[in-house]
C-alpha cells in the first residue's frame, strides 16, 4: 500500500495537477476539433484503423520489403529479438565507429529498451536533443508523457536546473531557457559522432523511415553525425506513401492538433553518391521485444496499431491524476495500461489493468480508433480467470469463488431477493451519519474513504412488481423512494 | 444503431422495463419515475419480476464466466419483449456492445443476445429517438446542470437526447458545466479499489458542478449519481443529485427534492 501511495503522490501535488489539467484542456478538445475539420471528416480514423490492421496483418512481408530496400542502398538492418540484442547492436556499432558522443532525437522505443543508460555505462556521452527530453535528462529523470516528456516540471524548476547544469543566470523565462538549451545543444550536434533516433512510421514500398519533429533537432541528428542508428518497434510500418498521408496527418492532429508536424524527414539509408549531407553509415534496428507475442494473440493485436501520438493521454482522466511516471514504463496513459502489462507481465502490472475507470474517452480520442477499453477488459479477464497463452494464474482465486456465488444468486430472483434482504440486515450494523452509510468494512472501505453511501432501500423496486398478479404486473408508480430502512 | 431503430414500430407497443440493479436496490424512486413517464405517455410498461442484473459488475472485473451466467438469465427474462427500456447508459452498453463479446463462442446465445440488443434502449434515447417525444409535461423550478455519464456518451453516443428532454421540463434552467464529458471516477470496483484516484477525479467533478451555481445535477446513470452524491453528502453540500427519470416525472419541485 505504501508503494501505491508513493506512486500516486502526484495527486497531492497541486502544481503538477494544474500542469496536467492545462495540457489536457489545451490538447484534448483541440484534437477532437481537428478530426472534425479533416477534409475527409472524422471517419478517416476508421480508414486509418483499417490501414493499420492491414499493415499489421502483412507485417512480415512489409518488414522484409523495407529491409531489402534499405540494404540495397547500403544501409544495415538488424532485427532485435529483445531489448538486450537491440542495445548490444548499438553498442557494437558505436565501438566500431569509435563513437564518443551521440545525439538523440526523441524516441520511446529507446526509452523502452533502456538505451541511454547502456551507452552512458559504456562511456559514450549521450545527449537528448528534443527540448523536453533534454530537460528530463539533465534532471536525471524519465519522460512522463510521450510527446510532452517534461510536463511534470515547472518553468521555475527548469530555470533552477539550467542554472545549475548549464551555468546560466537563474531565469524562468521560456525563450531565454530555450535559447540556452539551443546553444548547448548546437555544440553537441556539431561534434557528435552518432545520431540516434526513433521512427514514427516506415514505408515498405519506398524503403524509408519517416521522422516527425517540431524543433528541427531530428534533421540535425540525422544529417550531421557520421553514423545514424534508428530504432523502430517492429509494428511501426505502413505499406505505401498514400497510407503515410493519412496516418501522419492523423498523428499530428492526435498529438498536438496540428495539421502537420513542423518537420518531416524521410530517410532511406546512408548518404548516396551526389548527396551533400547524411551519415556515412546508416543502421535500422527493428525491435521485437515482446511484440511478436502480442501479434500472435488476436485479442491484443490491435494495440500494435498504435502510432504513439499520445492523444489518449491527453484525454484520460486517470492519467490527469496520476501522471506518466506512475505507469512505471516508457508508455503511460491508456495505451501504456494495455501495452506495459503485455510486455512486462500482466500480473506484475495488474494495477495498470485494473486502475482505470473504463470511461472510453481514449477510444474516442484515438486517431486510429483503437478499442483500448475492450483490451483493458480482456486483460482483466486474464487476471481474473488466468490465461494459458500469457502463462498466468488467476490473481485472486477467492474473489473468483465469491463471484461464482454472485452469479448463482443473480440467476434467480428469489435468491437475489434473499441476498438483498441479508445485505439490508447487515447494513443495520454499519455506522450512519445524516442517513448515509459513513464507514464500510473491507473490501468496500475504499468507497467510504472520501464518500458516503446511500443505504439500501427498504424494499427493492422489483419486489413491489412481483406482489401483483402476473396478468397485471405493470410496474407500480407510487410510494417513491422515501421508504428507507 | 440507426439500423436497429428503423426496425422498430413507432406505435405505442408495450415496453419492458429493465430496472438497473442499483436502481432496484438503492433508488426505487428512479424506477417509479420511469413508470410515471410511461403512464403519461399511455404506453403499457411491463416489469418482468424475474430480472436481476445484466452481469456488468462481473464483466468489468474480468469474470466473464460468471458474467455470462448473469447475462443468460437476463436474455431469458427479456427475450420475448418487443422493446426493452432501461434508465441507465451503462447497462444498455453492456447488453448492446458487450454481450456479443461475452457470447462470441456460443452461436445460439450470440444470436439470442443480438436480437435482444437490437431492441434494448436507454430511456432518453427511447423517448427522443424512437418515440420522438421531448415534452413530457414535467414541471420543476430548478437551476441544474447535466452530467454526461461515460458509457452513455462514449459507449452509446448519447448526449443530445437527455439535454433536449431536460430543456422541455418547464421551469428548469440548464447550465453546462466544464468538462461534463470527463469521468467522475466511479467506474464500479475502480472507485473502491483505487479510492485515491477515483476521489481526486470526483473532487474535480464536484468543483465543476459547484462552479455552475446549479442547485441540482441531473444524469442518466445512477452509479455516477450515487458517486457524486456520496461525496456531496460527505462534504455537506446542498446539492440535489437527480436521475433524469425523477425530473421527467416531476410535477413540481416538491415531487423530487428529497435531500
Amino acid at each position: 500500500m505504501a508503494e501505491v501511495r508513493r506512486r500516486y503522490r502526484t495527486i497531492g501535488d497541486p502544481v503538477l495537477q494544474g500542469a496536467l489539467a492545462n495540457l489536457q484542456h489545451r490538447l484534448g478538445p483541440a484534437a477532437a476539433a481537428a478530426y472534425q475539420a479533416l477534409p475527409e471528416g472524422p471517419a478517416l480514423r476508421q480508414r486509418a484503423h483499417a490501414i493499420r490492421a492491414k499493415a499489421i496483418a502483412d507485417l512480415d512481408v512489409l518488414l522484409a520489403e523495407l529491409a531489402d530496400r534499405i540494404t540495397r542502398r547500403g544501409g544495415h538492418v538488424f532485427f532485435a529479438a529483445d531489448a538486450a540484442e537491440a542495445v548490444a547492436y548499438c553498442l557494437e556499432t558505436a565501438r566500431r565507429h569509435r563513437v564518443k558522443l551521440a545525439v538523440k532525437g526523441k524516441s520511446m522505443v529507446t526509452e523502452e529498451i533502456g538505451l541511454n543508460a547502456a551507452l552512458t555505462a559504456a562511456g559514450i556521452e549521450t545527449v537528448e536533443t528534443d527540448l523536453g527530453e533534454y530537460i528530463v535528462q539533465l534532471a536525471g529523470e524519465h519522460p512522463s508523457h510521450i510527446i510532452a516528456p517534461a510536463i511534470h516540471k515547472t518553468r521555475a524548476e527548469i530555470g533552477r536546473l539550467f542554472a545549475a547544469k548549464l551555468n546560466i543566470p537563474l531565469t524562468d523565462d521560456p525563450p531565454t531557457l530555450t535559447r540556452a538549451a539551443r546553444r548547448a545543444l548546437r555544440k553537441k550536434f556539431l561534434t557528435a559522432d552518432m545520431g540516434i533516433t526513433g521512427v514514427n512510421l516506415a514505408c515498405a514500398a519506398t524503403g524509408h523511415i519517416a521522422l516527425l519533429s517540431n524543433e528541427g533537432n531530428i534533421r540535425m541528428a540525422t544529417t550531421l553525425p557520421r553514423v545514424h542508428v534508428a530504432f523502430m518497434g517492429m509494428e511501426r510500418i505502413a505499406a505505401q506513401l498514400t497510407d503515410h498521408d493519412i496516418l501522419l496527418r492523423l498523428l499530428a492532429r492526435g498529438a498536438a492538433a496540428q495539421k502537420m508536424a513542423g518537420y518531416i524527414s524521410y530517410i532511406g539509408g546512408p548518404r548516396q553518391p551526389g548527396h551533400t549531407d547524411g551519415p556515412e553509415s546508416f543502421h535500422l534496428v527493428i525491435v521485437d521485444n515482446g511484440r511478436s507475442r502480442i501479434l500472435a494473440d488476436r485479442t491484443f493485436r490491435e494495440i500494435l496499431y498504435c502510432i504513439r501520438c499520445a492523444a489518449c493521454l491527453n484525454v484520460c482522466p486517470v492519467y490527469a491524476k496520476i501522471g506518466g511516471h506512475a505507469y512505471g514504463s516508457a508508455y503511460s496513459g491508456p495505451l501504456g495500461a494495455v501495452l506495459t502489462p503485455l510486455m512486462k507481465g500482466i500480473r506484475r502490472a495488474s494495477d495498470l489493468c485494473l486502475g482505470e475507470s473504463l470511461c472510453g474517452a481514449c477510444r474516442a480520442a484515438c486517431p486510429v480508433d483503437i478499442d483500448i477499453p475492450r483490451m483493458l477488459l480482456a486483460l482483466r479477464s486474464c487476471l481474473a480467470e488466468g490465461d494459458r497463452y500469457w502463462q498466468i494464474r488467476p490473481l485472486n482465486p477467492l474473489a473468483g469463488r465469491l463471484c461464482d456465488i454472485w452469479s448463482w444468486i443473480v440467476s434467480d430472483r428469489r435468491r437475489y431477493d434473499a441476498a438483498l434482504a441479508c445485505a439490508r440486515f447487515c447494513q443495520l450494523l454499519l455506522p450512519r451519519k445524516n442517513g448515509m452509510l459513513h464507514r464500510l468494512p473491507p473490501p468496500f472501505s475504499g468507497w467510504t474513504s472520501s464518500r458516503d453511501l446511500e443505504p439500501l432501500a427498504r424494499r427493492p423496486f422489483l419486489r413491489r412488481c412481483s406482489r401483483q398478479p402476473r396478468r397485471h404486473r405493470e410496474a407500480p408508480e407510487s410510494g417513491a423512494d422515501r421508504n428507507r430502512s | 444503431m440507426t439500423g436497429a431503430h428503423a426496425k422498430l414500430p413507432k406505435a405505442r407497443h408495450p415496453v419492458s422495463f429493465f430496472v438497473p440493479c442499483l436502481v432496484d436496490a438503492f433508488h426505487p424512486g428512479v424506477a417509479a419515475g420511469v413508470v410515471t413517464v410511461f403512464k403519461r405517455l399511455g404506453i403499457p410498461l411491463d416489469c418482468p419480476p424475474g430480472q436481476t442484473c445484466c452481469g456488468q459488475p462481473a464483466y468489468n472485473s474480468g469474470y466473464r464466466r460468471q458474467a455470462r451466467r448473469a447475462a443468460q438469465h437476463f436474455v431469458r427474462v427479456f427475450e420475448n419483449a418487443d422493446a426493452v427500456v432501461c434508465p441507465s447508459g451503462s447497462c444498455v452498453q453492456m447488453v448492446r456492445h458487450h454481450y456479443r463479446l461475452l457470447f462470441a463462442d456460443s452461436p445460439s446465445w450470440l444470436a439470442r443476445s443480438r436480437r435482444l440488443a437490437e431492441r434494448t434502449f436507454e430511456l432518453s434515447e427511447y423517448l427522443v429517438d424512437i418515440l420522438g417525444v421531448k415534452a413530457l409535461g414535467a414541471r420543476c423550478t430548478l437551476r441544474l446542470t447535466y452530467l454526461d455519464s461515460c458509457h452513455l456518451l462514449y459507449g452509446l453516443g448519447i448526449s443530445r437526447q437527455p439535454r433536449q428532454l431536460i430543456d422541455h421540463v418547464r421551469g428548469t434552467v440548464r447550465v453546462e458545466m466544464r468538462d461534463s464529458q470527463r469521468c467522475c471516477g466511479f467506474g464500479g470496483a475502480f472507485a473502491v479499489r483505487y479510492p485515491e484516484i477515483s476521489s481526486a477525479m470526483l473532487a474535480d467533478k464536484l468543483d465543476n458542478i459547484a462552479a455552475t451555481g446549479a442547485e441540482a445535477v441531473v444524469g442518466c446513470d445512477i452509479g455516477c449519481l450515487m458517486h457524486i452524491a456520496g461525496m456531496a453528502r460527505r462534504r455537506g453540500l446542498a446539492l440535489h443529485v437527480l436521475h433524469i427519470a425523477q425530473l421527467l416525472a416531476a410535477r413540481g419541485r416538491g415531487d423530487l427534492i428529497h435531500g
